[in-house]
């Protein structure tokens, strides 16, 4: 398919029903979020984006630090500070932060990954200023109301989230074993970031008082407020409630030792299952990097929908998996890509490997259709409209205009970052799995059954 | 996996997780960026922090109108309008689900709805997943207890294109054999699958021993191994047949078009379905209710925590009682703060999080409380759930007040997307919900008074009388379990409360 097809289905998407109006190359795409952004004297970064929708709001906050900036021994830290942050602060007690936003109709959250930690409160916009309270103090006070003892309740909740979704979860200690096999042993992606039970008993409270005066600065973090609001006045009630906390040091980015696979890394584990899964893995560009897109399109070749070639060939065709899943998992420091098919009874993973080495020499020797691809690519654009609904939550307009900014392509990154999928032909593809997918430079790792008692 | 500060409230009833599928790529951001200008420290003017900022009067959600029409055969068309974003919604739903399986082919209408899209008209499996991708869609076929539907979320200026295969796959599904083949193999492996996982397990031994095998309810909508093996083609066509006709289907629509302009797209496809026979619904029959507490240990060797669920048969969607219940399970284990939240996960950190939840159906469905528990505290936390479900009898003003607010102050985040918009029209149908439901919502929230809540803890939260199932090492939490003295105890397989 060529460029102009593109253009044209980019342009149809968004024309009124029984437009006549010609394909014209500069036709504006309206994938636009226009937002206001400013800093404040301590160097927090303010982002507002306004959307009438329905009455409400949500506070995005993201400080730049995750599970890659931990240190030997404290792994899981980033995770279970994040866990400490809801539990009071100098003029919020205990308990109180969930309660009084409760009591406006909100809700909030918090997630921490490799390489940031985000806090979500969603709310009826006549609350904001309560939001901006809360959150304005555990940015300032947070250690004014954190004795001892609170590290060991979290402790033990997160030890629970840990095997919850990790011990007592099918295959759960496969996503563990993957990262200490895919990353150097030095490397910060090595380590998970729910943290080993070790490093978790071992986290201290002299360890929280560091890394909230090392981290949890302004300067450190960004804000942004979305939804039904006025931003003359949500930018008055930022500078009233946000002024006073004192800028912090400066952190320097996490420099990383190189992370290259140079051989074949294959390793068996068992776990409590019922079928042998095998996993895939290989180092690639890192997030909005050259290639990270063009990955996105190849795992969507490989495995979004029936048609896809992995689906099609093992699930749909010969029916010796029950599911493959081809990903990008992209990262600030580094990406992964993973392949992982689990086999059907009677089936094992060397037929699924082999299946699926075929399926990827196939795209190194011939680039896929272009209808392929042009699919894959449809499926993209039409994700990022989607995406435009929501204003709150994880993934939501507020989060990303936060993630945008913080990637270094400003908050309004939308159609930019669209334009890097609709931009891809299918040489691209069969490109990116030649050069970021080798046979001979990968992990392999397999889970099989544990004999039965 | 990116570890939360909490599970999303509310837990599945069953294997809802069957065809949970490894995460997608999530976009990360690049490098750090760090500042390093030196600017003043914050300056001296300070906000009060003495106590929390008032808020201001709550916002009035402005629902849009609903425009309901009838094409030229009868069916009914539902239209909201809502024009931020260039996408539309079309759901048609169908008035029948897993609650009007035969007895003898539970899972009839789940497989039904699944095999909807693997063959239709004369497209077959691959052109309509390759046709609706291309067109930047979702087409998605799918039933409930209650309902069926086949669902399309599409860029507006591709509706006209994408109608056509949507009707095909609602009204002209062909069933092909080789395709149910296929589709059974799947259902039969995620069975085999969900024996793997506590958190699978503990909700379908749940309604199993609440509900008993005969029982609609006592099965997943899915069905069985022995009931998958058996279904021919026969038998989905016969079930859509009955069940798929006009006047038991609404096609409800949201999202960027108006109400003119899609009228006669949808005519031209759905207009000419026809009648075929007179489908007659007979509603899943209420269970009779437990009458003596018991616990069922579902022995699952090795795990490191215990997946438990405590409760019985609840009420119908039709209870007179709905505000009064949402008000009350708020406060009970339906938000973060909830008494049970606050105690297996705040208080004792037996769990990442514990949850209560009426489930209602078109027949009385099961209320139930639950959580994953650390094995070697799987006592300690049955005797905290019941400490709670006793202690519920008594509730303070405060909290009452904040549960209410939580859930009328919060409502209009229901409303943000086309998908909210449409599945609160499908809720208007499939309930028979008056047309001013939402509008009057808030002010039913508002109105549920103390005594109101007492009464339905009296009525609905009988702790003596509560099923227990706990699907964990049975070695290591049977003694432990047996001597809080609960009830009878009984250690059963996977196979006797999964297996047929």
């Amino acid at each position: 398919m060529s460029r102009r097809l593109a253009v044209l289905v980019l342009f149809l998407l968004t024309a009124p029903i029984g437009a006549q109006s010609p394909p014209a190359a500069t036709a504006p795409v309206p994938l636009q979020v226009p937002f206001r952004q400013f800093q404040l004297a301590n160097g927090l970064t303010v982002i507002l984006h306004q959307d009438r929708t329905v009455p409400i709001a949500t506070v995005n906050v993201w400080y730049h630090v995750g599970s890659a900036n931990e240190k030997p021994g404290r792994t899981g830290f980033a995770h279970l500070f994040e866990h400490l942050m809801f539990e009071g602060s100098k003029n919020v007690p205990e308990g109180q932060f969930d309660i009084l936003l409760e009591a406006a109709g909100a809700n909030n959250n918090g997630s921490t990954n490799n390489d940031r930690t985000n806090y979500v409160i969603d709310l009826p916009n006549n609350a904001l200023e309560l939001a901006l309270f809360l959150e304005s103090d555990r940015m300032a006070y947070l250690l004014d109301a954190m004795p001892p003892e609170q590290v060991n309740s979290q402790r033990d909740v997160v030890k629970n989230e840990r095997r919850q979704s990790y011990e007592n979860r099918p295959y759960g200690m496969a996503d563990l074993e993957l990262d200490k096999m895919m990353w150097p042993a030095n490397h910060p992606y090595s380590w998970p970031t729910i943290g080993y039970m070790e490093d978790l008993t071992a986290a201290s409270h002299a360890d929280v008082q560091e890394f909230f005066r090392k981290y949890y600065a302004p300067n450190n973090a960004s804000l942004v407020i979305a939804g039904d609001i006025d931003l003359d006045r949500t930018q008055s009630l930022v500078e009233k409630w946000f002024n006073e906390i004192p800028r912090g040091q400066v952190v320097e980015p996490v420099a990383p030792p190189a992370a290259v696979l140079t051989q074949v890394k294959r390793q068996t584990i068992t776990d409590q299952v019922s079928l042998p899964r095998l996993y895939l893995g290989w180092l690639t560009p890192r997030a909005y990097a050259p290639g990270d897109a063009t990955l996105d399109v190849v795992s969507s070749v490989l495995s979004d929908g029936k048609n896809s070639r992995l689906y099609k060939r093992l699930v749909y065709d010969t029916q010796i998996a029950q599911d493959v899943n081809a990903y990008q998992s992209s990262g600030a420091l580094g990406s992964s890509f993973l392949i992982v098919a689990t086999a059907r009874r009677g089936h094992t993973v060397e037929e699924l490997q082999k299946a699926i080495d075929e399926e990827l020499d196939r795209l190194r020797k011939a680039a896929p259709e272009a209808r392929e691809v042009q699919r894959a690519i449809n499926q993209v654009e039409a994700s990022f409209y989607r995406a435009m609904e929501r204003v709150g939550g994880f993934g939501g307009k507020a989060d990303q205009l936060n993630a945008y900014d913080f990637a270094g392509g400003g908050p309004d990154f939308f159609a930019e970052d669209l334009a890097r999928y609709t931009a891809l032909s299918a040489a691209d593809v069969q490109a990116a799995v030649v050069r970021w997918l080798p046979r001979d430079r990968r992990v392999e790792l397999i889970v099989q059954p544990e004999d039965k008692k | 996996m990116t570890p939360t500060r909490r599970r999303a409230v509310g837990l599945a009833v069953a294997a809802a997780a069957l065809f949970a599928t490894v995460g997608a790529a999530q976009q990360q951001p690049a490098s750090p960026s760090t500042s390093s200008r030196q600017a003043p420290i914050a300056p001296a003017t300070r906000p009060d922090r003495s106590k929390p900022p008032a808020l201001g009067p709550a916002p009035q959600l402005k629902l849009p109108p609903i425009q309901k029409r009838t094409l030229t055969n009868g069916l009914s068309v539902w239209v909201v309008e809502a024009h931020k974003v260039p996408l539309v919604q079309v759901n048609l739903l169908i008035q029948a689900g897993s609650g009007d399986d035969p007895t003898g082919k539970f899972g009839v209408a789940s497989l039904t709805a699944a095999m909807l899209d693997e063959g239709a008209g004369a497209r077959s499996a691959l052109q309509i997943a390759d046709d609706v991708e291309f067109l930047g869609a979702n087409l998605a076929t799918s039933s409930s207890f209650d309902a069926s539907a086949v669902r399309l979320n599409v860029p507006a200026a591709r509706l006209a294109a994408a109608l056509p295969i949507m009707a095909d796959v609602a009204l002209r599904p062909t069933f092909p054999q080789a395709e149910l083949d296929r589709v059974r193999q799947e259902r039969l492996t995620s069975l085999i699958q969900a024996r793997d996982d506590p958190a699978q397990v503990a909700p379908l031994a749940f309604a199993r021993v609440v509900y008993g095998a005969p029982h609609r309810y006592g099965t997943a909508a899915m069905g069985t191994a022995a009931t998958l093996k058996a279904f021919t083609t026969a038998d989905l066509r016969a079930f859509h047949t009955a069940m798929y006709q006009p006047a038991n289907a609404t096609l409800v629509v949201a999202g960027d078009i108006r109400a003119d302009t899609v009228l006669p797209l949808l005519e031209k496809q759905f207009g000419g379905w026809k009648a075929t026979a007179a489908s007659t619904r007979s509603p899943v029959p209420a269970a009779p209710q437990l009458t003596a507490r018991q616990v069922t240990i579902v022995d699952m060797p090795g795990a490191e925590q215990s997946q438990v669920r405590i409760g019985w048969v609840g009420v119908p969607r039709s209870t007179p009682d709905y505000f009064t219940l949402q008000v009350l399970n708020t406060i009970l284990g339906g938000s973060f703060t909830s008494r049970l939240n606050q105690n297996l996960r705040e208080k004792n950190q037996f769990s990442y999080g514990a949850s209560s939840r009426f489930d209602m159906r078109l027949s009385p469905g099961p209320f139930f409380a639950g959580a994953g528990v650390q094995t070697d505290k799987t006592a300690d936390a049955l005797r905290e759930f019941f400490n709670e479900l006793t202690a519920i009898s008594k509730i303070s003003a405060d909290e009452l007040s904040k549960a209410k607010n939580y859930v009328a102050l919060g409502f209009p985040s229901e409303f943000e997307t086309i998908q909210d918009l449409a599945s609160h029209l499908e809720e208007m149908i499939v309930y028979k919900l008056p047309d001013d439901y939402f509008e009057r919502y808030v002010a039913n929230i508002q109105a549920v008074t103390a005594d109101a809540v007492q009464k339905a803890v009296a009525t609905y939260i009988q702790p003596g009388k509560f099923a227990v199932v706990v699907a964990g090492d049975r070695k290591a939490i049977e003694a432990g379990v047996r001597n809080l003295n609960l009830g009878p105890v009984r250690v059963v397989t996977i196979d006797e409360v999964v297996g047929s």
